[in-house]
């Protein structure tokens, strides 16, 4: 039996787990009490356009976004495996390309700021 | 001591005579604080002496009365009458081919165990004259949890990945490779690493974590996977990314095999 080399998927899929753990309750939270108008002081549009704009910022934005979107999309793949759904190749390629068009679109819109 | 008569249906099957098993019903006068194991032996000298199970202990430490209660795979030395309602249904562990009634065939486990090396390979040899290897309790405890397995196999009976690719190590055995990795004294891991670390071992498991729920003896099974996929995927990056890092694991881990044979 040869070593596996699922270490390339499970990696980017572990990190992306933690920062959605992590992230992801307080960008809803956030984005709902936006929504609501009830913008918290320090998290402004000017601010967080600015935050944007910088290039640590659009790293760490780009960081947030494509990990979260591989992480799902590899948390997805296994949940079609265990529903029984065996086309795996054909269920991953689907939805790595999902998370990996997602990244770039993210990326090119982070560029235009 | 309150008695109460319960209604057990038992999946019989017996290899000379039946061509599918088929379910048997008993009423059995049991009292209120037995185990089905109890009820089980009730039957087996009152009612119906063909019946076939196995058991040993009947204080959950000997791993052999695994069996599906009403569809979880239970020691059914643990699984108190009171706890259920109804008719009660009893079937062999699910996963392992069933040998008869519910008496199932464990040789895949027993194989896939002997494959992880589940023992300790010294790090450093030493004469017995040089005294014991020792450990620090601090040491013991990083092992001691996955050391408590009784190799009962309901974590095989509840994994879903086990059910769907046979091939699948499994929780046990590769919890088992963990707790020797995990041993001070050990120097095995990369030899291990050679099963741990393909498709077959941790690879197939997305961490369900039924094995955790079901385990008897609190071993946790699916914290050891997702340990050893951390230490595997460091291992990757090492033999792929560094330049000179496999041939450096390549010398380590033929050091360890000359150790072993």
């Amino acid at each position: 039996m040869a070593k596996s080399h699922k270490p390339v998927v499970w990696f980017p899929f572990a990190a992306g787990g933690t920062v959605i753990a992590f992230f992801l309750p307080v960008i809803v939270v956030l984005t709902f009490m936006a929504a609501l108008g009830h913008v918290p002081a320090g998290l402004g549009y000017e601010r967080m356009h600015a935050f944007a704009g910088s290039g640590l910022g659009k790293l760490i934005i780009f960081g947030v976004v494509a990990l979260s979107l591989w992480s799902s999309a590899h948390r997805l793949r296994c949940t079609c495996y265990d529903f029984g759904l065996r086309a795996d190749t054909l269920v991953a390629t689907v939805l790595y390309i999902g998370a990996i068009a997602g990244s770039i679109l993210s990326a090119v819109y982070l560029m235009k700021i | 001591m309150k008695e109460r008569t319960i209604q057990l249906e038992v999946l019989r099957y017996n290899p000379d005579t039946d061509t599918e098993a088929r379910f048997q019903r008993y009423e059995v006068v049991c009292q209120e604080e037995w185990v089905v194991l109890d009820a089980l032996n009730k039957i087996k000298a009152d009612i119906d002496p063909t019946l076939n199970y196995r058991w040993s202990c009947h204080m959950a430490v000997c791993g052999s009365c695994g069996m599906m209660i009403n569809g979880e795979p239970k020691l059914s030395c643990h699984a108190f009458l009171r706890d259920y309602e109804g008719v009660i249904r009893v079937e062999p562990l699910a996963h392992f081919p069933v040998e008869r009634d519910l008496v199932t065939a464990p040789d895949d486990f027993m194989e896939k165990l002997k494959r992880v090396k589940p023992y300790v390979i010294p790090k450093e040899k030493k004469p017995i004259s040089e005294g014991e290897y020792k450990q620090t309790p601090a040491q013991l405890m990083k092992f001691r949890q996955y050391s408590m397995c009784i190799n009962c196999m309901l974590c095989y009976a509840a994994c879903p990945e086990y059910g769907l690719d046979p091939e699948f190590v499994g929780p046990a055995a590769l919890t088992l490779a963990h707790r020797y990795n995990q041993d001070s004294r050990d120097g095995g891991r990369l030899a291990r690493q050679e099963v741990v670390a393909t498709h077959e071992g941790v690879w197939t498991c997305t961490f369900v974590g039924a094995c955790s729920e079901v385990c008897p003896a609190h071993v946790d099974p699916a914290s050891a996977l997702q340990q050893m996929k951390i230490t595997s995927s460091i291992d990757w990056i090492v033999e792929h990314l560094i330049p000179g890092g496999k041939s450096a694991r390549d010398t380590v881990s033929r050091e360890d095999a000359g150790d072993i044979s």
